[in-house]
């Protein structure tokens, strides 16, 4: 299975760095309770309640869970549009 | 005297909880210090194998906390060191019969003799790990480098936090220094950034925690075995020493320093 480092490096990951890949994700899943299809559900829920009231874009849109120590953040990182200017 | 009471857990079963309370047992005993270690396991005994003691026992810790005996009379004192003791988990009895207050009551009748109290926890997050961190000053939790030891590490400090015992401390048992440099293993390092705990020991695979346990003489009496090293480091650190990182790659040393004179390295 090609981990997401793989796809990144382009290099074959040793064993223990897919490991670690994979428990970085599964805790933060277990430590808030969310699971990946809820937290997908909440990022598009977001970006659809952002979108009624400012333009955003949509492909450089990030948002996600941050870990520091023992501690989830959820990070988003949403350029807004700037509107064409009327004339 | 008011004894420090120290509970050794770990969520998933089979990481050595009951290897770790017995060598540290034995370790902080052997410095002079007076331990008794409870087996909350109830149901499951095993610390009484590991101690070498399963033949003395009379009384065990559901006697006590019923008071079919005194509390006295149901600690075992060792053969071979005389200021450690034990307190059998009971084998037949039911599992509810021992509740976190009551646990709380034993240990602080135990502090007014004991400098430590070591509580082996039974395996999950049910009422036998409850019971054990109840009374807790301190929570060891041992975890193997393995993603199903690691993730069940995290949900159990999780739980020690929420019961306002944290931070737990951070045992790294069995891990394979050989394993890791080929990448094959979690670091220690890796380890310890996932579950973000502080580190108070890393024990080496060592076959000679099996052979020792086959005879019920734990490995921590053994001066020279790398994991007994490592367990009485441990103790020393739950002293508050500080205590210098074992060298875990020291064993295969020789050879490591003949291969790489052979091929030139330094």
């Amino acid at each position: 299975m090609a981990s997401f480092l793989e796809r990144l490096t382009g290099k074959k990951t040793s064993s223990a760095d897919q490991a670690k890949e994979r428990l970085s994700l599964v805790l933060i899943h277990d430590r808030t309770d969310l699971s990946p299809e809820n937290l997908q559900s909440l990022k598009d829920r977001l970006i659809e309640v952002i979108s009624d009231y400012v333009k955003i874009d949509t492909r450089q849109t990030e948002i996600e869970i941050k870990t520091d120590g023992r501690e989830q953040t959820l990070i988003a990182n949403i350029p807004l549009i700037r509107p064409r200017s009327r004339g | 005297m008011s004894g420090k009471v120290v509970t050794i857990t770990s969520g998933k079963g089979g990481v050595g909880k009951t290897t770790t309370t017995a060598n540290l047992g034995v370790a902080l005993a052997s410095l002079g210090d007076k331990v008794v270690c409870i087996d909350s396991d109830i149901g499951l005994r095993n610390l009484d194998v590991v101690l070498g003691l399963e033949n003395r026992i009379v009384y065990d810790l559901v006697d006590a906390v019923e008071g079919r005996c005194r509390v006295s009379q149901a600690m075992i004192r060792d053969k071979r060191i005389e200021t450690l003791y034990l307190i059998p988990a009971a084998q037949t009895r039911d599992k509810n019969a021992v509740s976190p207050s009551d646990m709380i009551k034993l240990c602080n009748t135990l502090r007014e003799e004991m400098d430590w109290i070591l509580i082996d926890s039974p395996a999950g997050i049910e009422r036998g790990f409850r019971n054990a961190i109840a009374p807790a000053d301190e929570v060891l939790v041992v975890t193997n480098p393995e993603i199903s030891a690691v993730r069940d590490a995290d949900r159990i400090i999780g739980l020690v936090e929420a019961e306002e015992r944290g931070p737990a401390k951070l045992v790294i048992n069995r891990l394979k220094s050989s394993m890791v440099k080929r990448g094959d293993m979690l670091s220690a390092e890796d380890v310890v950034e996932l579950l973000a705990i502080p580190l108070i020991g890393i024990v080496p695979e060592d076959e000679n925690v099996i052979v020792s346990t086959n005879q019920g003489q734990p490995v921590a009496l053994e001066a020279k075995s790398l994991a007994g090293r490592s367990f009485n480091n441990i103790a020393k650190r739950l002293k508050g020493e500080d205590v210098p990182w074992l060298d875990l790659n020291e064993k295969d040393g020789i050879f490591n320093r003949l291969g790489r004179i052979i091929s030139g390295g330094g």
